[in-house]
């Protein structure tokens, strides 16, 4: 039953402003750096600081708003015959695939056309997680603040925080203990921000001789590998999944 | 050593023949070794089926002619000046315990041969030629497989490595040596060999006036090119790729490295050019591509680097505080994650007229010099340096951030560290 | 057919149900009013599911409506102030309604009709005005035919021409034998609308009576009257 709220949702929010705004920029975006750089791979490395900044706030801005304006639309949904972890799951499904899908029509098929295979596959692959991550999140910030104006600034914290702040402490961090061997743990602690995980991710399909400092080689060896890969993969579901399990349990008990 | 005899007695040999032939001493030289030098035939239906029988027979400007076939016969010293040819490919096999061929005269030449499975002791380098104190050596054309050392030249002048096939597929640095090893020599030419896999391609120490062109030097596990304390030589139009660290030109003066390509060379410390102590020398005319860092520079002086191609490198250049005096002109800077970086704050070196594709700036008087001078140290690089784990947040947004804010209003990066005339466009090369 | 029993409702320090006890039959409409903030809103809403009960329980024919939402299938709620996604057109939302209850029984489209809905079917409901919005909620409400309807100030915002179709339709309705619940502030409105009148005051049902056993008990000839009446007598005991 819930994918008839999905479906719906997805064609209310693919004909909104913002999200056909947000489509034609990265399409304008995208069209613009692979037809100035004549290097796809440097257009990538461009690209991919742009999606790593869009992505996140869009789909976090925009889910806690739409969220927060379809409250009344959500309770009349509630009076229907219909159990509440259907709802939640729906608004999600419909507002997941519809931002997925503005990102895949506006930066996905100039990079396909301009992206080499394996790399092409990647950055599509993180930009959906991400996407849904985002999603999620903005999930999480809808029902942890009541008042939609704290809904919003909660969303705008956290995007600053895992899109800024969090890399300022981790710096901050490796001088602290610079005279310490950290690469290790900086793989683990990295793995807390799924834009970090992401751009990593990515990074290592292009730039390797970069990466291959002694620190690209402990992540070379980790990420860069089938095992290391799959449990990068997973953590970034898991970034996806567990934010939205978390506000799905917070809804199920909440009073509307 | 026995050098000056084979000669005079060469010589003696050769009146005779021309008395007993009626012809005058002046009757072209050429003409009477094609036609009077003896040539002893060795391999299964030739009149000698071991090679070393044939030596012991052969008298300078002899040939030893060897037709295919496995010859296994341990250590084969020559000691006089003929000319050892194989004709079909001839193996000789040093059945992992001998030292193949060992050259302890002058004027010979060896060409044609497989020479293969030579020992491995560390004590006395084991090798697949070794040239003793000897000049005028020519080894043209010959492959050597798996041997600890390839070819191995000592006190040697005015001798000719070319067109050789030097390959080890042994993994452990222990048990291989150099492809072509060179020590306190004179007056070589290294010219058109492909050495891989072995610990050093081409190795020099105490080896001057000598010209390595036109070579190939990859997979070696080392260097690609391994130059110390080699004063005054030249190498030229080489091909150094996916060497485990690239090429490395120590403690030496007055080399001249033009138009070689360093290429694809990786890992933590691996680099295209390793320069380490160097003075007065020329690095021109190269292309240094997918390397972890181009050129590594330290404690190098008075050097030009001009008009080379530094492309899609971790770093294109590294120099280290202890570099004075350098000059960096006219090269192309593109696509390389860090175009320059260095450890220290004070800049003794200069920068002009090179192309970085990175230079954001204007030329509004058309003269192909951007009108505002280009910083080609990243404010990154330079945290890169100081802590090498946080390339952990490259291409980050906040290392964008501190990059950009850095280029605006410089602080943490040296002032002088500066191309003041940034060429607008790529230097055609 | 609808069982309140000692519900009770605290939002943090706020109590705003205490110890709510009401039973509601087949046939009955009833007016739930009280002043603002009384927690009338909040007994809906506990009705509907939407607010869980801190104790209590609450039965619908006879069944305890926590464990299962099946129950909703014959509730038709009308909410005070509908808001629907934008980008919608009042065909995609009755369409996705319907898709959701995905009823097999008859569909009841008076409404619709007596709105002229069909007429602007494709328009989105962000360009609705809020009275054609609040149409395509009492629409909705009716649509499925359900045995308990819950409307939450049905005529606000509504024109005189389309509150009185709406009123026509609640009568009807409830001479069906349904049982309905409406909250208004418009108590004139409600006069030769409902059969009993539930007053809430400070989270607590002051009584349920039956309308005409309340005017003849304050002797009065309207609801708004009878209801002014015992106000009065409150303050001034």
């Amino acid at each position: 039953m819930f994918n008839k709220i999905q479906k719906f949702i997805l064609f209310d929010i693919l004909k909104n402003r913002i999200v056909i705004a947000y489509t034609l920029l990265l399409a304008v975006l995208a069209w613009s750096v692979f037809s100035l750089e004549d290097d796809s791979n440097k257009g990538v490395l461009t690209l991919l600081n742009i999606v790593l900044l869009t992505t996140p706030l869009v789909s976090i801005i925009f889910t806690t708003i739409y969220l927060y304006n379809s409250a009344e639309f959500i309770e009349l949904l509630l009076s229907q015959p219909v159990r509440r972890s259907k709802i939640w799951a729906g608004l999600f499904l419909g507002l997941f695939f519809s931002l997925g899908l503005s990102f895949m029509i506006g930066a996905g098929i100039p990079i396909l056309l301009f992206v080499a295979g394996r790399t092409a596959f990647i950055l599509l692959v993180m930009g959906i997680l991400i996407t849904a991550i985002f999603v999620s999140l903005g999930f999480l910030c809808t029902i942890l603040a009541r008042d939609k104006a704290r809904g919003i600034g909660i969303a705008i914290l956290l995007w600053l925080y895992f899109s800024l702040l969090f890399d300022g402490l981790v710096l901050f961090l490796l001088f602290q203990f610079a005279d310490y061997p950290i690469e290790k743990v900086m793989v683990v602690v990295s793995a807390l921000n799924p834009i970090d995980l992401a751009r990593i991710f990515i990074i290592l399909q292009l730039d390797v001789s970069a990466m291959l400092g002694y620190t690209g080689a402990i992540f070379k060896d980790f990420f860069g590998t089938g095992l290391g890969a799959v449990l990068g993969f997973l953590l970034l579901c898991l970034w996806a999944v567990i934010p939205y399990l978390i506000s799905r349990r917070l809804f199920i008990r909440k009073d509307l | 050593m026995d050098g000056t005899f084979p000669l005079i007695e060469s010589m003696r040999y050769l009146i005779s023949i021309s008395f007993r032939f009626g012809l005058i001493l002046l009757h072209s030289f050429v003409f009477v070794q094609l036609t009077i030098a003896a040539t002893y035939s060795v391999g299964t239906g030739y009149p000698f089926t071991s090679i070393k029988a044939a030596i012991d027979i052969a008298t300078a400007g002899d040939t030893v002619m060897v037709y295919g076939g496995v010859y296994a016969e341990g250590n084969i010293i020559i000691a006089k000046s003929i000319s050892l040819i194989g004709r079909d490919w001839p193996v000789l096999d040093g059945q992992h315990k001998y030292e193949v061929l060992s050259v302890k005269a002058d004027h010979v030449l060896i060409t044609g041969f497989k020479i293969q499975f030579s020992g491995h002791a560390s004590l006395d380098d084991p090798c697949g030629i070794k040239v003793y104190d000897s000049q005028y050596v020519d080894i043209i054309g010959n492959e050597l497989n798996d041997n600890f050392f390839g070819i191995y030249l000592q006190y040697s002048k005015d001798c000719i490595i070319r067109d050789n096939k030097i390959h080890s597929s042994g993994t452990e640095e222990q048990q291989i040596g150099n492809g072509i090893h060179c020590w306190k020599s004179d007056s070589l030419q290294i010219i058109g060999n492909t050495i891989s896999g072995h610990r050093d391609g081409i190795y020099f120490e105490f080896v001057k006036n000598s010209v390595i062109w036109r070579n190939i030097s990859h997979d070696n596990i080392r260097y690609g090119l391994h130059f110390m304390f080699s004063n005054d030589d030249a190498y030229i139009t080489n091909y150094f790729h996916h060497n485990g660290a690239g090429v490395a030109v120590m403690f030496t003066n007055g080399v001249k490295m033009f138009n070689n390509t360093f290429k694809d060379n990786w890992g933590d410390a691996a680099y295209g050019l390793l320069l380490k102590e160097i003075s007065d020398s020329y690095i021109f005319n190269n292309k240094f591509i997918g390397n972890t860092s181009g050129i590594f520079m330290e404690g190098t002086n008075r050097i030009q680097v001009e008009k080379n191609i530094f492309k899609d490198n971790g770093w294109g250049m590294k120099i280290q505080a202890s570099c004075m005096d350098n000059e960096i002109s006219r090269n192309n800077f593109v696509r390389n994650t860090f175009d320059v970086s260095t450890n220290g704050t004070l800049v003794l070196n200069t920068f002009d007229h090179n192309y970085w594709d990175e230079y954001e700036g204007y030329d509004l008087n058309k003269d192909s010099i951007g009108d505002i001078p280009y910083r080609p140290l990243s404010l990154f690089s330079v945290i890169v340096e100081k802590n090498p784990p946080t390339m952990l947040l490259y291409r980050s947004f906040i290392v964008t951030l501190l990059d950009r804010s850095e280029k605006m209003i410089p602080t943490l990066t040296p002032d002088n560290f500066i191309d003041e005339v940034p060429s607008m466009q790529a230097i055609p090369l | 057919m609808i069982d309140i029993q000692h519900i009770s409702k605290q939002f943090g320090k706020f109590q705003v149900l205490k110890d709510v006890n009401l039973t509601c039959a087949p046939g009955q409409c009833i007016a739930l009013i009280g002043p603002n903030g009384c927690g009338k809103t909040t007994l809906i809403k506990s009705i509907l599911g939407m607010v869980i009960p801190t104790s209590g329980t609450i039965l619908f024919n006879g069944k305890n409506i926590a464990s299962d939402y099946h129950y909703r299938h014959q509730i038709g709620y009308m909410p005070q102030k509908g808001r629907y996604p934008d980008n919608m057109t009042i065909g995609q939302v009755i369409d996705m309604i319907k898709d959701i209850r995905n009823t097999k029984s008859e569909l009841d489209e008076e409404l619709i009709d007596a709105f002229r809905l069909n007429d602007i079917m494709d328009k989105k409901m962000m360009n609705l005005s809020g009275g054609t919005t609040q149409k395509v909620s009492a629409s909705l409400a009716f649509l499925f035919n359900p045995d308990v309807l819950i409307l939450d100030e049905p005529t606000a915002g509504l024109d005189p021409l389309a509150a009185e179709i709406l009123k026509e339709k609640i009568i009807a309705e409830n001479k069906k034998g349904k049982l309905i619940f409406i909250t208004s502030h418009l108590l004139s409105e409600l006069d030769d609308l409902v059969t009993d009148v539930v007053l809430m005051q400070e989270g607590d049902i002051r009584f349920h009576m039956s309308t005409s056993l309340l005017k003849e008990q304050t002797n009065t000839t309207s609801l708004a009257k009878a209801i002014t009446y015992i106000l009065k007598r409150d303050h001034v005991q």
